[in-house]
């Protein structure tokens, strides 16, 4: 199976035998890969019960449990990397999200789709409606994606939260990634997505 | 090693008894309660072959009032052990490649010693003066039969209900002997529910004349009404009321409509009256009083500060929970509340809710899910200690 290229590029980022969180596991497609390719001793937390139990049946440590309340009750500092993939848009409070996942990995990878994006700009321009694209095919009432933002957006996000961006990555259509500036303006407007990989400054 | 007594006739002379150690004066089993057994004997049935590394057994602990029976016909009741669907050749815990150990608790009637036991200082049934024993009891109980199997580490240790806090216990108490455990629809501590149903229990055993202060076996008699009583006000706990209002509503027994009278009318009621006189027929009622007594005084956090993930701190084994969503004896929260702790100890630790109306009773049913996550979950702690499939 082929991983997602969001979760590909991950991937790339860890390093062997670390100590990994993943937050919003889904069915653990990340964790199942990096257990096989880098020996990594993951954790997932997954708020769907059915992809919880899919991923356990799989011999997967996942339990389930939510992002916004559960984080709290980890120890800081036990993993190498917490990392979020394309779930900080779906969380209640991103902020605390974020500030949480800083305080219980030494490293944070956060990867999030660009509402930036100039087809996105262009299909408010055009048509007055909230924008809708295959990464985000909600009605703007049903949308479990309550908390979009832009790449600057994060990068704002990131500085307040004290956190140090190490890497980015600009997410293209193609599904291929790209190391960018974080703060130059290209990126913002012609990437899908990103990937980060943050450091908490203490 | 010594063929278990019961206290019931067996259904055929030749039914499979399981084994049974004793152990002696070198072996005494230091209890909570300050007081020491010398002469002790542990009742276990195995399936499966331990193999030549004895790095594949797995001990299944057992509920309240089950047994060492688990996979195989029980030698009083002549029914089908009590988890043949989770265990069995192929079955999600495979005995073609593991070697299964099922034990009889301390306490208990089965074989193991417990109130019904012969005092060795009297030559008569213990009674009430057979010491009051905790779920920590247990274990170190088990410890001596596993020794005696020749067993250091156990690739799993699981079980549901009181099965699931001998899991628990295990894990705090020998985490260096476990590599992976299951505590199933269980919880850390008693809760003030819990404690006051089994209350109600005991009280009906000791209201009951034939009880005579636990020494009725002198009397040759036993407290049958009490101890039905106890069991049918347990099973309604066991049960979820989506669950009996589908099964029985209220059906009446008898198509004349109702009796005007105190037989029962009502099919949930003849199904109550059926549970309690059937289990008084294979179950010691001192071993009941001592059994629930055990789990009303099990909880783990005490011996840490209250705070139950020091009680697993640095712990290496494997976790992986399961509740069910209509369990109120043992609710989702108290398995998550588990969960929570092993993730502020930092424990690898897998949780798994199943969508079940059935009650806290899901563990022993068919539940295809939980026999997934039980497969899935075994299978990679095996992976993970290279014990071969």
């Amino acid at each position: 199976m082929s991983l997602r290229p969001d979760l590909a590029a991950i991937a790339d980022l860890i390093p062997q035998n670390a100590r990994i969180l993943d937050v919003g596991c889904g069915d653990g497609a990340l964790l199942e890969h990096l257990s096989e390719t880098k020996n990594v001793d993951g954790r997932g937390l997954e708020l769907s019960q059915q992809k919880v139990n899919a991923s356990v049946a799989r011999g997967l440590p996942v339990i389930q449990g939510d992002a916004d309340t559960d984080l709290g009750e980890y120890p800081s500092q036990v993993f190498d990397i917490v990392i979020l993939s394309l779930t900080i848009q779906a969380t209640r409070n991103p902020k605390a999200v974020l500030s949480e996942m800083l305080r219980i990995g030494r490293r944070t990878i956060v990867s999030l789709p660009n509402f930036g994006h100039w087809r996105i700009r262009l299909g408010l321009l055009a048509t007055g409606r909230m924008p809708r694209n295959k990464t985000l095919d909600n009605e703007w009432y049903d949308t479990p994606n309550i908390h979009l933002c832009t790449i600057a957006d994060f990068v704002d996000l990131a500085a307040t939260c004290g956190a140090e961006i190490e890497q980015a990555f600009a997410l293209t259509p193609a599904g291929r990634t790209k190391a960018m500036s974080p703060r130059s303006w290209g990126p913002n407007l012609l990437a899908e997505g990103a990937i980060f990989l943050l450091r908490g400054v203490r | 090693m010594s063929d278990p007594i019961f206290l019931r006739p067996l259904t055929a002379p030749d039914a499979d008894r399981g084994e049974a150690v004793e152990f002696g004066p070198d072996k005494a089993l230091a209890l909570d309660c300050g007081r020491t057994l010398t002469n002790w004997r542990l009742a276990y049935k195995t399936y499966g072959k331990l193999n030549a590394a004895r790095s594949n057994a797995i001990l299944i602990c057992h509920a309240l009032t089950g047994d060492q029976f688990v996979a195989s016909a029980h030698p009083v009741t002549g029914k089908p052990g009590w988890w043949e669907t989770m265990v069995g050749p192929g079955k999600p815990v495979d005995t073609d490649r593991f070697f299964v150990i099922g034990s009889n608790v301390l306490g208990g009637c089965m074989g193991s010693s417990g109130p019904a036991s012969t005092d060795p200082a009297t030559g008569k049934p213990y009674g009430l003066d057979f010491p009051l024993i905790t779920i920590r009891d247990m274990v170190r109980a088990q410890t001596f039969l596993i020794d005696h199997l020749g067993i250091d580490r156990l690739m799993c240790v699981m079980g549901g209900s009181m099965g699931g806090m001998q899991a628990l216990q295990w894990t705090v108490s020998h985490p260096e002997r476990v590599v992976a455990a299951m505590p199933i629809a269980c919880a850390a501590r008693h809760s003030a529910q819990n404690i006051a149903f089994h209350e109600v229990g005991r009280q009906a055993i000791m209201a009951d004349p034939e009880w005579h202060g636990g020494a009725y076996y002198e009397h040759g008699t036993q407290p049958s009404k009490g101890l039905a009583v106890a069991r049918m006000a347990a099973h309604i706990t066991y049960l979820s009321e989506p669950a009996l209002q589908r099964k029985f509503g209220r059906n009446l027994q008898n198509a004349g409509g109702i009796s005007f009278a105190f037989a029962p009318d009502f099919q949930v009621e003849s199904y109550l009256h059926h549970q309690g006189s059937a289990f008084v027929d294979r179950f010691d009622a001192n071993s009941y009083l001592y059994i629930t007594r055990a789990t009303d005084y099990f909880d783990i956090a005490a011996d840490y500060g209250g705070v139950l993930a020091e009680a697993f701190r640095g712990c290496k084994t494997r976790f992986c929970l399961i509740s069910f969503t209509s369990d109120w004896l043992y609710p989702t929260f108290e398995n998550k509340r588990i969960a929570h702790a092993l993730n502020a100890a930092a424990a690898n630790v897998s949780f798994v809710e199943i969508e079940s109306d059935r009650g806290h009773d899901a563990f022993l049913l068919n539940e295809p899910q939980m026999f997934a996550t039980v497969r899935g979950f075994i299978t990679a702690a095996a992976a993970s200690e290279g014990v071969a499939g």
